[in-house]
């Protein structure tokens, strides 16, 4: 029992907390902040395996990014003052007893399963070795898959834009059709 | 192939070809067109006929001094098995050459007459549609080399005849008796269909002359096979025989299945003349013909029954025909009577030497009573056509206003009366004298019968045409130029076919036969003829009420035999109290409630109720869809495991 | 030094999983459908890293994949985000159960 390993069960007990928080709860604006703690938790849970580039990216990114726009999204779309409508008692149920057995069975399987580790020398997963292995060309190298997601994010970025567009031409020409007559 | 195949060929294609153009063509061109077309096609047969009767039975027939067959084409259509098949083929045999003239002059004169006759119907070609589908299978029927492909034609045959019974078919009467007439004979057809596969089994063939080589053979394996077994005192190739005869009995209108031919009479009257006079009620007669030599070497004892059957049934239709008024019944009847007439010469004639004259008499009174009967039923649609009624009471007086009619009319009803020297004499001598021969007891049955045959058909003649006139004295036929030519031709035929030496053409066993002429045998049959015209002049010639007191003295038996004795009741009786009400509801009961409402109505429901259950999990809710994504796939994982564990 | 057990991390992330799960299929709110799918995302990035440290140290995939995950549910975020508005646009509400025109 040493720091490394109580602080990982204190950190995952918050992650789960948070999570469950987020699910059940009734008000909107808490079930986003409550995302963030848990969100949060996680980027601890990576800076405790020493994962520390993927723990700011999940700070950056999905705290400071993605639950800022949901954020934004919750004023845009309703009141978030007012209270969530509960769940539909048959609904309720059911997914209860899916997400239950689910639980059960993969938890199952899990314990089961006798994991091997590997013996070879262990890599340190500094930024210049993530960046030196993920622009590479070679056999592991992953830059390939690094420029489809640039075009994955440039296609998001105008897809997004085009959707949410308000659509105003219709409104000119009329406006246009009226000044002429 | 020679000339006369190739006309053999033609004379069944032409009139097919007819009714298809007919049918096909009637909307494009004027009614007169397609009466013209069917016309001119029978006639065209007609002469091909008698080319190739004279080809055959002074020509290529004759082969040491015997008529054989000679199939003019055959082709096989539907096989079985190596030894069973059916084919389809034409045979030129006595028989089968004599009843082609018969049938294609007949029809013939009957197109012809129906020019005038049936001028203004709204259907008219139609009409010739249907006669001609008529004689292409009758002469299919006739010409058949194979029992299977007579009984396809025999009933195209019951289906034309369908069809031209019910031609009126805007009255609720005629389709009744087209019903009618198809349904009795269609029950016939079913002991005629078990007796042909009988014959079959026993046969192993369905070929004609195949089989007949194989039942009368002595000592021929399948012959003896058949005749084995026997059941009732009947051996089972007599039953078959029997079976068949029951086919041919429907359609010849035997005793007691000769009530469709009555009511047949709602059909138009050349209808009459050619269906019902000389074409298809001989159907019977000719099978009956066909299958001779089996019956008279293997089973006389079946033959014994037909000859007691058709004594009957003439004599039963004589007596009903002396009291009906309608003009056409009377013939309906005559009909009856003088087709049982043939069945029973057929029914006293045997193998042996001298004892194959009743083959021959009966083929000869087939040939000559189609000419006379068709005579008379076109005569009175003369009659009928003039006055406008079929009732004999309406009618009276009618020489000056009919003269053709009225000749032909009465040379029609002396051949029938058995008077010489008209045909009629000849062919009643030759089947009266077969009957001496053979059964004294038929004999006597046909003697007194021929007596009342006079009687009925001159107390229609004299009322008809003698009779304190009731009508107009114009000339009603001037403007029939057509009915009047046929009336003329077939009168030829009535008066002077008995002078055809008929035994020297068509004989039982294929030779030539003398038919004996003894003129002390014929004084017995003449005078009771002209007994019979005597005591219709004296009660009908005139007004008197001879008729009447004759009438109120057989009281009861007279009643019985105008309402046909009752055998129209009974049939109905059974049919509606038992037949319907013991099969036929609850077969209607089961087929509504069982089989509509359980197995149709009952899929449609379950398919109904099971989609209505299903169609919930397209609700739309994404959330639900998800749900069943992670329970299948939960599923199988717990699946996987399972059966890899 | 004595490390947590894998299947303790395994089961931490099908918990947060099945918590995400339970979530998606009974909120009615798209919004928190949407944080539901996140928590998912996120479970399955704790898995990766995992393996990543406790199998294959030698190699970088996890975090390769991680960090595409992560890029990933950026983009369809926003994306998510510019359909709900679009959405309410239409509806007005951005309750689930008001949104079944999909149906027979």
């Amino acid at each position: 029992m040493n720091a490394s390993t109580v602080i990982f069960y204190v950190l995952a007990t918050f992650v789960l907390a948070f999570g469950a928080m987020t699910v059940f709860t009734r008000k909107i604006f808490r079930a986003a902040i409550y995302l963030l703690f848990s969100l949060i938790s996680v980027a601890g849970l990576y800076l405790l395996w020493g994962m520390d580039f993927i723990a700011a990216l999940q700070i950056i990114i999905y705290v400071g990014g993605i639950v800022v726009l949901i954020i934004f999204s919750i004023f845009l779309t309703q009141r978030s003052g007012e209270k969530l409508p509960p769940p539909i008692k048959k609904r309720f149920i059911v997914s209860g007893i899916l997400t239950i057995s689910g639980l059960g069975l993969t938890s199952w399987i899990v314990y089961n399963y006798l994991f091997s580790a590997s013996n070879l020398p262990a890599i340190e997963p500094t930024v210049h070795n993530i960046g030196k292995q993920m622009l590479s060309y070679s056999q592991y190298g992953y830059v390939f898959p690094f420029e489809v997601i640039n075009i994955l994010l440039l296609a998001a970025l105008v897809g997004s834009i085009v959707i949410a567009m308000k659509k105003k031409e219709t409104k000119s020409t009329n406006e246009n059709s009226h000044i002429t007559k | 192939m020679n000339s006369y195949d190739l006309s053999s060929l033609l004379i069944v294609a032409l009139p097919l070809l007819s009714f298809v153009l007919i049918i096909l063509l009637s909307k494009r061109m004027k009614p007169i067109v397609a009466g013209l077309i069917g016309t001119l096609t029978l006639a065209t047969t007609a002469v091909l006929a008698l080319y190739v009767a004279a080809g055959y039975f002074f020509g290529f027939g004759m082969v040491n001094g015997t008529y054989v067959h000679h199939i003019a084409m055959q082709f096989q259509w539907l096989k079985f098995s190596d030894n069973l098949s059916i084919d389809l083929g034409i045979v030129l045999d006595p028989i089968s050459v004599a009843l082609l003239i018969v049938i294609t002059v007949i029809s013939t004169m009957v197109h012809l007459y129906s020019l005038n006759y049936m001028n203004g119907e709204e259907y008219f070609a139609r009409y010739y549609a249907y006669l001609s589908l008529f004689t292409f299978s009758m002469i299919g029927l006739v010409m058949a080399v194979n029992i299977f492909q007579m009984y396809i034609f025999w009933e195209l045959v019951g289906v034309s005849s369908f069809l031209l019974i019910g031609f009126y078919f805007t009255k609720p009467s005629a389709i009744a008796a087209a019903k009618k007439a198809f349904i009795v004979t269609r029950f016939a057809d079913l002991g005629f269909l078990i007796g042909i596969l009988m014959l079959s089994h026993g046969a192993k063939t369905l070929d004609f002359f195949v089989m007949i080589q194989r039942l009368t053979q002595a000592g021929s394996p399948y012959l003896t096979h058949f005749t084995a077994t026997s059941f009732l005192g009947l051996s089972t190739l007599s039953w078959a025989l029997l079976l068949v005869f029951a086919g041919g009995a429907g359609k010849s209108a035997m005793f007691p299945l000769h009530i469709w031919l009555p009511d047949a009479m709602e059909g138009p009257t050349p209808v009459s003349a050619l269906i019902h006079a000389a074409t298809m009620v001989v159907a019977g007669v000719y099978l009956i013909a066909r299958l001779f030599p089996i019956f008279a070497i293997s089973a006389p004892e079946a033959l014994l029954i037909i000859a007691y059957i058709g004594a009957f049934t003439a004599l039963f239709a004589a007596v009903i025909a002396c009291t009906q008024t309608d003009i056409k019944r009377v013939l309906a009847y005559s009909t009856i009577s003088q087709i049982a007439y043939m069945m029973f010469a057929l029914g006293v004639a045997g193998w042996g030497q001298g004892q194959t004259e009743g083959f021959t008499a009966s083929i000869f009174h087939l040939f000559t009573h189609a000419f006379f009967k068709a005579l008379l039923f076109l005569g009175a649609g003369a009659i009928i056509h003039a006055i406008n009624s079929n009732e004999m009471k309406d009618m009276g007086g009618l020489r000056k206003a009919l003269p053709i009619t009225h000749i032909t009319f009465l040379v029609a009803c002396l051949s029938i009366s058995g008077i010489p020297p008209f045909s009629g004499f000849f062919s009643k001598e030759a089947i009266l004298s077969a009957a001496f021969h053979s059964n004294l007891s038929v004999y006597y049955v046909g003697l007194f019968t021929s007596g009342l045959t006079a009687f009925y058909m001159f107390r229609l003649y004299f009322r008809i045409f003698w009779y304190k006139p009731v009508q107009d004295r114009h000339n009603h036929e001037k403007h029939t130029w057509a009915m009047n030519s046929a009336l003329l031709v077939l009168v030829l035929g009535a008066a002077f076919a008995g002078l055809i030496p008929f035994g020297s053409f068509v004989s039982a066993t294929g030779g030539t036969l003398a038919l004996p002429f003894h003129p002390a045998f014929s004084i017995l049959p003449v005078s009771f003829g002209l007994i019979g015209i005597l005591l219709a002049y004296l009660f009908f010639a005139k007004k008197s009420d001879r008729a009447d007191r004759t009438v109120t003295y057989f009281g009861g038996f007279y009643r019985a035999a105008y309402h046909k004795f009752y055998i129209d009741e009974i049939y109905l009786f059974f049919t509606k109290k038992v037949i319907f009400n013991l099969i036929g509801r609850p077969a209607a009961w089961f087929d509504r409630t069982v089989v509509n409402g359980i197995f149709i109505n009952g899929t449609a429901v379950v398919t109904e109720a099971s989609s209505e259950f299903i169609k919930p999990m397209q609700s739309g809710k994404i959330q639900e869809y998800a749900m069943f994504f992670l329970g299948g796939a939960l599923l199988l994982v717990a699946l996987l495991f399972i059966q890899f564990m | 030094m004595e490390q947590v057990p894998l299947s303790h991390i395994l089961i931490l992330s099908s918990a947060l999983f099945f918590l995400g799960i339970y979530g998606f299929f009974s909120r009615r709110n798209i919004i928190t459908m949407l944080m539901s799918i996140e928590l998912i995302l996120n479970s399955v990035n704790i898995n990766f890293i995992a393996f990543n440290k406790y199998l294959f140290p030698h190699q970088l995939e996890g975090v390769f994949f991680t960090m595409f995950i992560i890029t990933v549910a950026a983009a369809e975020v926003s994306l998510s985000i510019a359909i709900i508005i679009n959405l309410y646009r239409r509806f007005n509400t951005i309750d689930i159960e008001d949104t079944t025109t999909m149906k027979y």
